[in-house]
């Protein structure tokens, strides 16, 4: 052996040369994992899991405090929820309630656009569109309700109002935030294959900017879906018929307090549906597809 | 047009951007031409305004001195005449499968659907990617994902292909398949190349000619022909005299010894 020649001490161990099988032979590289650990995966029977615990628990302690008029069990609450779903009286209160955050949402939604375009179409409308959001942002949608009222009096016109406001702000800086996260070199590569104004926002900054955006659609739901309750709670009617907030409100000035839990039941179910059918089946559907959202 | 003319021509063309608090010179008078089919090799250290020259040759910096001219006519803005292939693998659009990354620009740029199509199959199979056609951006390697944004840019077959660090990001195998791939699909096409890289080595490989270009501001130092250098001549000592020559020119004497270039 020769250490000299670099100065560092080496030591030859033989060396080895495989001439290595086919791939094939070896045996599958991936498997499938038990029967059991795929169910533990699926997030459905887990959070039927978390449910059903909840019920067991709801009905142990009303059974515990046996006091309908202030803690009603599960079983009466779905009996009433039944009672008013026959007669059709809650279907149309809940119509009556989405109709109006529809309106409110979808009014929402084009100011938004509107602003988030002005937003990235020119330095003063970015100027303008954050010092909006930072001033209107933290105001919740619920107190400009008083002054909705001196406008536009009871009725639809006040409730879109305040779903509007419930629902701008959130879906703007969302969307903006969303924009100005678009990397450098999606940018580039945009506009070097020569797409510019509408084209650019359209077809790289809302595609490339759609988790955040997505995220401010949500956000912006649940906010409508509070203050349009909330609204319904203080002044009730719109013009002929209530919506959901008022039946809870109703039932309690009547002491019907089953019939507030179902009231309260149905206001949180319609909020998972549209959660898990509406904005789920989209996220699956682009930004899961897309890799740009676990 | 003169068959000799150049595609690609800068003349004295200084570039500054702005930092926060002053005002920096990229390059400063730098001249060159491209010819066609030539692969000119924009090298140097960091610092030289290499990447800076090749954003402005895309139409994304305008020159504060100087001009750049394109088949003659001063470039002002980008466009798909230059298509680019950046070192970040986030250049794809993850919204796009691989065929409609590559049919995209095509789309956008008044290509019918059917021949857009064709050509992002066609440039697919070049790359070798036909079995990830209709796969998402996402579950790529980077190589892969280098492999697309070069089909993308071919596809259009642009004037001029430019290309900043592309495989800069990869690891040192995947690098140089990619740069035999490079030139294997380049002889298959023959356009002219803008290609920026700080690797001596990847620079004699690829190129036909480079311009070496000197840090703080980035000029001209030389401009040397290096067409004849190719894998299988790798290890030949002309190889390794024209590397210590650029080693010696960017860094003088003193980093000679510090010897290979994993380029």
């Amino acid at each position: 052996m020769d250490n000299a020649s670099t100065g560092l001490d080496y030591h030859d161990r033989p060396e080895r040369d495989v001439a290595l099988a086919a791939a094939e032979q070896v045996g599958d590289a991936a498997q499938p994992l038990p029967l059991v650990a795929r169910l533990a995966n699926t997030m459905f029977l887990r959070r039927s899991a978390v449910l059903l615990l909840l019920a067991v628990l709801w009905e142990g302690y009303a059974e515990y405090a046996d006091n309908e008029l202030m803690f009603p069990s599960l079983v009466d609450t779905l009996r009433a929820l039944w009672d008013v779903t026959v007669t059709g009286e809650i279907l149309s209160r809940v119509w009556t309630s989405v109709r109006v955050l529809l309106i409110g949402y979808s009014v929402g939604l084009g100011v938004a656009a509107l602003l988030t375009f002005m937003a990235v179409s020119t330095r003063f409308g970015a100027d303008v569109l954050s010092t909006l959001t930072s001033m209107f942002n933290p105001l919740p949608a619920l107190a400009t309700l008083p002054l909705a009222l001196l406008w536009f009096g009871l009725g639809l016109p006040s409730l879109v109002f305040v779903i509007t406001q419930s629902v701008v702000w959130t879906i703007s800086l969302n969307t903006l935030t969303g924009f100005q996260s678009v990397s450098e070199t999606l940018r580039m590569a945009g506009q070097n294959f020569g797409l510019r104004g509408v084209g650019y926002v359209t077809r790289l900054l809302v595609p490339a900017a759609f988790p955040l955006i997505l995220t401010g659609l949500k956000l912006g739901w649940a906010f409508a879906w509070r203050t349009l309750i909330g609204a319904e709670l203080i002044f009730g009617v719109t013009s002929r018929s209530g919506g959901l907030g008022w039946f809870i409100f109703e039932n309690r000035t009547q002491l019907e307090t089953p019939r507030v839990f179902a009231g309260l039941l149905v206001v949180i179910l319609i909020g998972l549906a549209v959660e898990t059918l509406i904005f789920r089946t989209i996220e699956n559907r682009t930004v899961r597809k897309w890799g740009m959202q676990r | 047009m003169k068959a000799d003319a150049p595609i690609l021509d800068a003349r004295e063309v200084t570039l500054q951007y702005k930092t926060r608090d002053s005002l920096v010179t990229a390059t400063h008078r730098v001249s060159f031409e491209v010819m066609p089919g030539e692969r000119t090799i924009l090298l140097g250290p960091s610092g030289c305004g290499k990447s800076t020259l090749l954003k402005a040759i895309a139409g994304f910096i305008r020159p504060a001195e100087g001009q750049i001219l394109l088949h003659g006519k001063p470039v002002t803005r980008p466009g798909p005449d230059r298509m680019m292939v950046f070192q970040e693998f986030d250049q794809l659009l993850p919204w796009k499968t691989v065929r409609e990354n590559i049919s995209f620009p095509l789309l956008i740029n008044g290509v019918g659907r059917r021949e857009a199509d064709d050509r992002a199959l066609a440039y697919i199979e070049k790359v070798n990617l036909t079995k990830f056609r209709d796969a998402y951006t996402h579950t790529l390697s980077g190589g892969m994902k280098q492999r697309v944004a070069i089909a993308r840019a071919l596809a259009m077959e642009p004037g001029i292909l430019l290309m900043d660090e592309p495989f800069a990001a990869l690891d040192a195998l995947t690098r140089q398949k990619m740069q035999a791939e490079l030139l294997e699909l380049w002889a298959s096409i023959r356009c002219a190349m803008v290609f920026v890289t700080h690797s001596i080595d990847e620079a004699i490989l690829i190129g036909s000619r480079i311009v070496v270009l000197s840090p703080h501001p980035g000029r001209v130092r030389a401009e040397l022909n290096c067409g004849r250098f190719g894998f299988d001549n790798q290890g030949s000592a002309e190889f390794g005299a024209l590397r210590r020559r650029i080693q010696t020119m960017l860094f003088g004497d003193a980093f000679v010894d510090a010897g290979e270039d994993h380029g």
